[in-house]
């Protein structure tokens, strides 16, 4: 069969039980073009180039496979100590009991349905639109598919310094449930905010967020997926970035059968900055994917990935980067790091790492590494008396610095640390070698 | 304080023996050095005596104040009052120089059922005495051992063994890729922790550094077993005469 049309019936498979979401205005036009888009793509095969890592069959498949939920126990949740705006969803669905106010000093927040009816919206100009753009030149067609289906998202509108940071938290509630979510966050010029997500979301997640950082604005985005081991999500997060503004994202995983994240950044203003960075941390039946594509337009601009993987147990890590450097875009400063630790020798790491210039004056430079535990390194802490489990957490924390330093500010730093050092202490527990 | 009773040792890999039947007693305060030619074994017995991987003991046992010592991991023999100060200490990008004696100090403690030090009683301590090791807080902050000179490593490694205070320390070539001065600063913070119930074992290849590390006991190791035992002046003669008098007068 050829595969356009495998590709076709992967997607009235995939959308056949999903409702069309109603609205009329701009809203409901961004979603008839989303899926005029979808139709055009299809969904991914396991053929597609893109894909070639990482399976997409669980993401395209009519029903969500069944995950259960993870018990936390005793460990608190993501950033529990962190004074800031909650926003909840459960299994996709805002919930306003368990939610704060969506009142905040410096920024303005509507859920998406609500925003429909306004016949001039700032969301018009990013809903969709920072999607479509990433569509090329490589497809992205669950983000398509977000657009087009998603029934809930939230909206963010930074217009001075934020006063806290909002948050997104998904929990999981049904072990079925299949999320749909797409958010646009707009940071004028000069604004200032930290978003944070967290949480499994659902048994499957697929989730858009479209970032567009204005002149000078600066953007922390810090992210937790959940530990639920069982989940599968497809996230994409676009992002255009003006003249002199910040965009920083950070994302930590532990645990989920199949994650693919994938980022897609323009540096559209002179002398931007952006940063995306990664830990994943992955045991037994782990597929974790993270998909960069970073444009420098603009020249002047600096741009930097830090992904680190550690992997165990028939783990798998998946690294596919790319900066593209335009014409006109000189003086860019491009950096990318993928790096995994493999603890022992059933777990993988396939990195295809991409470098494409047109500009003549440029700094650009990436790596990719895969490696085991430093033995000599582990023996001078145990002849220290740190107990094995101990020297290897630590290890294992050093070898995933460079991607946590990505991280600003330092109590959601130190937040980000110790989970990871309790997930170690568990996984070292159950016999991981 | 350590007893060894003919250890028999070979490599794990190559299926070669590299000791032969090591006898040694040290009782406690006391200094002991061992020399010996390149290849007699020092340095395998000071890992086996650690618990480095890649050894098999075949023969013989060795004991830390009664207790085996071969049959625990090396995070225990460390909480038992090992410390091996490395001929070549290993450098750990990453992870701090501060942490990592903290960690340590700590899981030794730990072990021992003792409560942990807080941070700042830890730091006032070990402020004290890399002062003595004119060790700068630049080198506590820095990743442990990374970019250290040869001297710098040394020190670092006299500085854990002052702040982990074990019973039984073993020297492994500390006088290796040691200037003058750095050596007279080693052998300082080592002279600093001599004590009554503090025993060293110095592994060397030249008299120089038991110029400043007073021995009480010196051994001639060769081929994987002590071949002669002597007072100070044993360390003397093999400078005078160079090892292959002494192996050719027992051979």
């Amino acid at each position: 069969m050829a595969l356009a049309k495998v590709k076709e019936d992967a997607l009235s498979a995939r959308v056949a039980g999903l409702s069309l979401p109603e609205a009329a205005g701009w809203l409901g036009a961004a979603r008839t073009d989303a899926r005029a888009r979808l139709q055009a793509m299809g969904l991914p095969v396991r053929r597609d180039e893109y894909w070639r890592y990482t399976d997409p069959s669980s993401l395209v498949a009519q029903d969500a496979p069944a995950a259960s939920r993870f018990d936390p126990g005793d460990e608190p949740e993501a950033f529990d100590g962190i004074d800031r705006l909650k926003i909840v969803f459960v299994d996709g669905v805002f919930d306003p009991a368990a939610s704060d106010d969506l009142t905040l000093a410096g920024v303005e927040i509507e859920r998406l349905e609500t925003a429909a009816s306004a016949q001039i919206h700032w969301a018009q100009g990013i809903f969709g639109v920072l999607e479509a753009r990433g569509q090329t030149p490589v497809a992205r067609p669950f983000a398509a598919l977000g657009t087009a289906y998603a029934k809930d998202g939230i909206l963010i509108r930074a217009t001075g310094r934020a006063a806290r940071p909002v948050a997104l938290i998904y929990s999981h509630s049904s072990d079925t449930s299949d999320a749909i979510l797409h958010h646009c966050v707009k940071l004028e010029a000069g604004s200032n905010l930290t978003l944070l997500e967290s949480g499994p979301a659902a048994a499957r997640f697929t989730k858009v967020l479209e970032v567009d950082v204005a002149d000078g604005a600066e953007f922390h985005h810090i992210r937790v997926q959940g530990r639920d081991h069982e989940r599968r999500a497809a996230t994409h997060l676009f992002a255009r970035v003006g003249a002199g503004a910040s965009f920083k994202s950070f994302t930590l995983t532990a645990n989920g059968r199949l994650t693919r994240n994938e980022a897609v950044i323009e540096l559209a203003g002179p002398a931007a900055r952006a940063h995306l960075a990664g830990a994943a941390v992955g045991d037994g039946d782990f597929h974790h994917d993270d998909t960069v594509f970073v444009t420098h337009t603009a020249p002047d601009c600096e741009s930097r990935q830090v992904f680190k993987k550690v992997l165990m147990n028939g783990a798998t890590g998946v690294f596919q980067g790319k900066i593209l450097v335009r014409q006109g875009a000189q003086k860019t400063d491009g950096y990318q790091i993928s790096q995994s630790l493999l603890l022992d020798e059933d777990s993988q790491f396939l990195a295809k790492p991409e470098l494409e210039i047109y500009a003549d004056d440029v700094k650009c430079s990436h790596g990719s590494t895969s490696g085991a535990i430093d033995e000599t390194a582990l023996f001078y802490l145990q002849s220290r008396g740190v107990p094995r489990s101990a020297a290897q957490g630590l290890l294992v924390l050093a070898f995933l610095a460079e991607a946590i330093e990505e991280v600003a500010d330092e109590v959601i730093a130190d937040d980000i640390r110790s989970r990871l050092e309790g997930w170690l202490a568990r996984h070292a527990a159950k016999g991981g070698k | 304080m350590l007893e060894i009773k003919n250890l028999h040792v070979k490599l794990e890999e190559e299926d070669k023996v590299i000791l032969r039947g090591v006898d040694l007693k040290i009782g406690p305060g006391e200094v002991h050095a061992i020399m010996g030619p390149n290849g007699s074994g020092k340095s395998t017995l000071s890992y086996v005596l650690a618990g480095r991987d890649g050894y098999s003991v075949t023969d013989g046992s060795a004991t830390l104040e009664g207790a085996e010592l071969l049959e625990m991991e090396p995070e225990e023999r460390a909480a038992a009052g090992l410390f091996l100060a490395f001929q070549y200490p290993v450098e750990i990008p990453g992870v701090g120089n501060m942490t990592f004696l903290r960690t340590a100090v700590n899981a030794q403690r730990k072990a021992r059922g003792e409560p942990e030090l807080s941070a700042g009683d830890f730091l006032k301590v070990v402020r004290e005495k890399a002062k003595t090791l004119k060790i700068d807080a630049d080198m506590l902050k820095r990743p442990v051992n990374v970019g250290f000179s040869g001297g710098e490593k040394k020190r670092n490694e006299i500085l854990q063994m002052a702040m982990l205070e074990p019973r039984m320390c073993i020297l492994d070539e500390t006088d290796s890729g040691l200037d003058v001065d750095a050596m007279k600063l080693v052998s300082d913070g080592v002279n600093a922790l001599r004590d009554a119930g503090r025993s060293f074992l110095v592994i060397t290849h030249y008299q120089r550094l038991l110029d400043h590390i007073k021995p009480d006991v010196v051994h001639i190791m060769t081929a994987g077993r002590i071949i002669r035992t002597g007072g100070p002046e044993l360390a003397l003669e093999v400078e005078a005469n160079g090892y292959a008098d002494i192996l050719g007068e027992v051979g």
